[in-house]
């Protein structure tokens, strides 16, 4: 692996056109980046067998034909690419490594090679014309080493003419490999935590609840106002449900405490659960449609436990896509819910809502050291939507940003809304045995970044997603930019509001960072 | 005897064509899609869905903003091959409806554009590195059989004269199944020969991207999830999992 602290090895980013060329091919080149295998007690607490099974090479194979049977998507998807190679320049694991597995396609084809050999007419007959392979243990170590080199961000299926996605084959090759018994370590003792504690970080309701008492405190001491981070309250009108890294995490923590200040400006009652204390869901990483629907039934229970009317989700990329797209299917129906709000709604949704009814006072200028820009996240962009307009979760962030700072600029437009690049470190490779891959993979980000500061001075980029926060706050520093450049969007939001009863001149004075 | 030879191999050539790509589609259809996968940008009405695909049909849409050379070649391919296909159905018509009387004239540039379209993505197969890197033997293949059908249809007009009077004859007689003779050129037979082919390999090859196109769940499916509940019939039969919270916490 690459050291991580040379920054010249990951450049050059002083010129934008440079990164958007398209890599000659570095065959090989990542080949050798494996992210650690999961110990067998975490394959099983997922209900997946431990270690590689004898008979893998059967079961692989029958897996694969049920998928084929259970999910249209990788049925149409492995039969209707025509190899026309528009895909091949999208992704940006390829634009930062050059390795020419990490073009879409190529990536499909490790799999889709596969399963023509044993599923279709051609690849059974005429394999060699049609590229289709027999199943080894070297193509099983391959599809593990690329499929976890896929963040299912969905890039490359914007741009396909026929909407094949990677992220359903990879996700599907995710649930092969665990099928077997070759699980990835980060995500299967992740979701293995989640199902114990209910969360990824194994926080426990007592040391959640001390989190949260010490956080009342700071809120006390920054606005002279009693601001509450309720958990467990029964009767309480919002569910809370954020990512647990919200409770922890700089610059997470700072958007809880704009959470919290909307909710007490508001005026409503809401409470979080320490039974649902995790707003991601990592079954969707591994492609896991019982898992998935096991971590999401937890906020089912929770919302009926605790007898509140609606569900709103913190900011969170991948959460906010099973929320929104699959929460209905996993754990639905929700007729016990206010049925007058969306199920489940974005915290974004709400606040915005309370800005342009005038309920929430803002005060722009507290964000006046700020020079914005705003990180599409790439499920919330291309899996997700927001508000009562279509591409609403492009328009409803920047609607609160310009509400709340003086200072925002977009980047070009071919890195943002459905176009936006992936932070580099989404579906499941946020982990460190995998950082020379994110720091790769999160350049053509920094490239579009560098382009703004350079154009108008941009000094700082919002994010609303637990992953490319912490993705971006590691991986900034070697280009050039401060750790903390990258912000909540209701980090702005909770400077900027101003609380009735409040001392002026408390909120917190915004912390600039020099560039380089 | 070749006339006959010929004839049969049309009629399994139309069997393999319609009953095996009838076949895949009734697969498609009937395989559930089980989450929706919307990709954006996603409408949120049927209609709009049905908005994205003629866009998507017609023009290419997510092609056209993704790469500009592949649309370009693809779209002359396609649209030459439509225009082409449809001047052809003169061979299968009489007497021969007007608007394809009309087409006959505009029919024959089509050709070249479909010929066009097809040696430039034959071109950016072999030139661009990415390209060559993805593309297997049946890529180049493909693209070949199609070309050889141009050339060959081309060549019954500028080479060596073939008396297409007989050949509408003889396909007048498939569709009335009686068989007749077919004038005896190497061209006409090899043309011939090449579309029985094509026919015999789109439903077991890439080609079916024609149909897969709408049943993508990326692309078909509506931006409606909060709204509507979309269960799929496996899915519902999973086990039931508990509405309480388990006592005691653990698991």
């Amino acid at each position: 692996m690459a050291p991580l602290d040379k920054k010249d090895e990951y450049g050059p980013f002083d010129n934008v056109d440079q990164v958007f060329e398209v890599p000659k091919l570095a065959c090989g080149a990542m080949a050798d980046t494996h992210t650690f295998e999961a110990a067998p007690e975490h394959n099983e607490m997922l209900g997946f067998p431990g270690e590689l099974l004898p008979n893998w090479k059967e079961v692989a194979i029958a897996k694969m034909g049920e998928l084929a049977e259970k999910n249209r998507a990788f049925k149409v998807y492995l039969d209707t690419c025509v190899k026309c190679g528009a895909c091949t320049d999208k992704c940006h694991y390829f634009i930062g490594t050059g390795d020419p597995k990490n073009m879409p396609v190529a990536r499909q084809d490790l799999l889709r090679s596969v399963y023509r050999r044993y599923y279709t007419f051609a690849g059974k007959y005429f394999p060699k014309l049609v590229g289709a392979r027999d199943l080894t243990k070297e193509v099983l170590d391959e599809w593990y080493t690329y499929y976890h080199q896929c963040s299912q961000c969905r890039r490359c299926a914007v741009s396909c003419p026929y909407g094949i996605d990677t992220a359903e084959i990879s996700m599907a090759a995710r649930e092969i490999l665990d099928s077997v018994g070759v699980g990835q370590k980060y995500c299967n003792e992740i979701i293995g935590k989640v199902k114990v504690t209910g969360n990824n970080l194994g926080l426990n309701p007592k040391a959640l609840r001390a989190t949260l008492d010490d956080l009342e405190e700071d809120l006390l001491d920054d606005t002279g106002v009693e601001v509450r981070i309720p958990l467990d309250e029964k009767g309480a009108d919002i569910l809370l449900i954020t990512p647990s890294a919200d409770f922890f995490a700089e610059p997470h923590i700072d958007g809880l405490l704009g959470y919290a200040k909307v909710f007490h400006a508001a005026g409503v009652s809401w409470t979080l659960s320490s039974y649902a204390s995790e707003a991601a869901n990592f079954g969707m990483f591994i492609g896991s449609y019982e898992n998935m629907r096991e971590v999401s039934w937890r906020i089912r229970q929770a919302a009926k436990d605790l007898g509140v009317k609606r569900i709103i989700f913190g900011e969170c990329g991948h959460a906010w896509r099973v929320a929104y797209s699959f929460l209905n299917t996993l754990a639905g129906p929700f007729d016990f819910l206010d049925q007058n709000y969306p199920i489940p709604q974005h915290i974004l949704e709400f606040t915005l809502d309370e800005i342009e009814s005038g309920r929430l006072k803002i005060d722009k200028s507290k964000n006046d050291d700020y020079v914005m820009t705003f990180h599409d996240s790439c499920n919330v962009a291309r899996g997700s939507a927001m508000g009562r307009e279509e591409g609403g979760q492009f328009e409803v962030p920047r609607k609160v940003l310009r509400a709340v700072c003086n200072h925002y600029y977009d980047m070009d437009p071919d890195t943002i809304r459905e176009n936006t690049f992936c932070c580099g470190g989404g579906g499941g490779l946020l982990t460190d045995d995998l950082m020379d891959l994110r720091i790769k993979g999160a350049k053509p980000r920094m490239t579009a970044l560098k382009q703004v500061t350079d154009e108008h001075g941009v000094t700082h980029m919002a994010a609303i997603c637990a992953i490319c926060k912490t993705q971006f706050s590691k991986v900034m520093p070697k280009y050039g930019y401060g750790m903390d450049s990258i912000m909540s969007v209701h980090q702005l939001v909770s400077n900027a509001v101003v609380l009735d009863g409040g001392n002026e001149d408390t909120a917190e004075e915004p912390e600039t960072e020099e560039s380089k | 005897m070749l006339s006959t030879l010929y004839a049969v191999l049309f009629y399994v050539a139309t069997i393999f064509l319609i009953v095996g790509t009838g076949m895949k589609v009734l697969k498609y259809a009937r395989t559930p899609a089980p989450l929706k996968i919307p990709v954006s940008p996603a409408p949120r009405t049927r209609a709009g869905v049905v908005m994205r695909m003629i866009r998507e049909v017609t023009y290419f849409h997510s092609l056209f903003r993704s790469n500009r050379w592949i649309w370009v070649f693809a779209i002359l391919f396609h649209y030459g091959m439509l225009l082409v296909l449809i001047r052809h159905l003169r061979y299968f018509t009489d007497p021969v409806w007007w608007w394809v009387a009309l087409i006959q004239p505009i029919g024959v540039l089509a050709g070249l554009a479909m010929l066009a379209g097809l040696l430039g993505l034959f071109a950016r197969r072999i030139v661009v590195q990415r390209i060559r890197y993805i593309s297997s033997p049946s890529d180049y293949l493909m693209l070949l059989l199609l070309i050889g059908i141009v050339a060959s249809g081309y060549s019954m007009s500028l080479v060596d004269r073939v008396d297409v009077l007989k050949v509408k004859n003889f396909m007048l007689g498939l569709m009335h199944f009686q068989i007749r003779e077919l004038p005896m050129q190497a061209n006409i037979l090899i043309h011939l020969g090449l579309v029985i082919t094509l026919m015999i390999v789109f439903p077991i090859s890439k080609l079916m991207h024609a149909p897969g196109l709408f049943f993508a769940p990326s692309r078909t499916q509506v931006d409606n999830a909060r709204k509507f509940r979309h269960l799929t019939a496996w899915a519902n039969q999973l086990p039931p999992l508990p509405d309480a919270i388990p006592e005691a916490g653990e698991k």
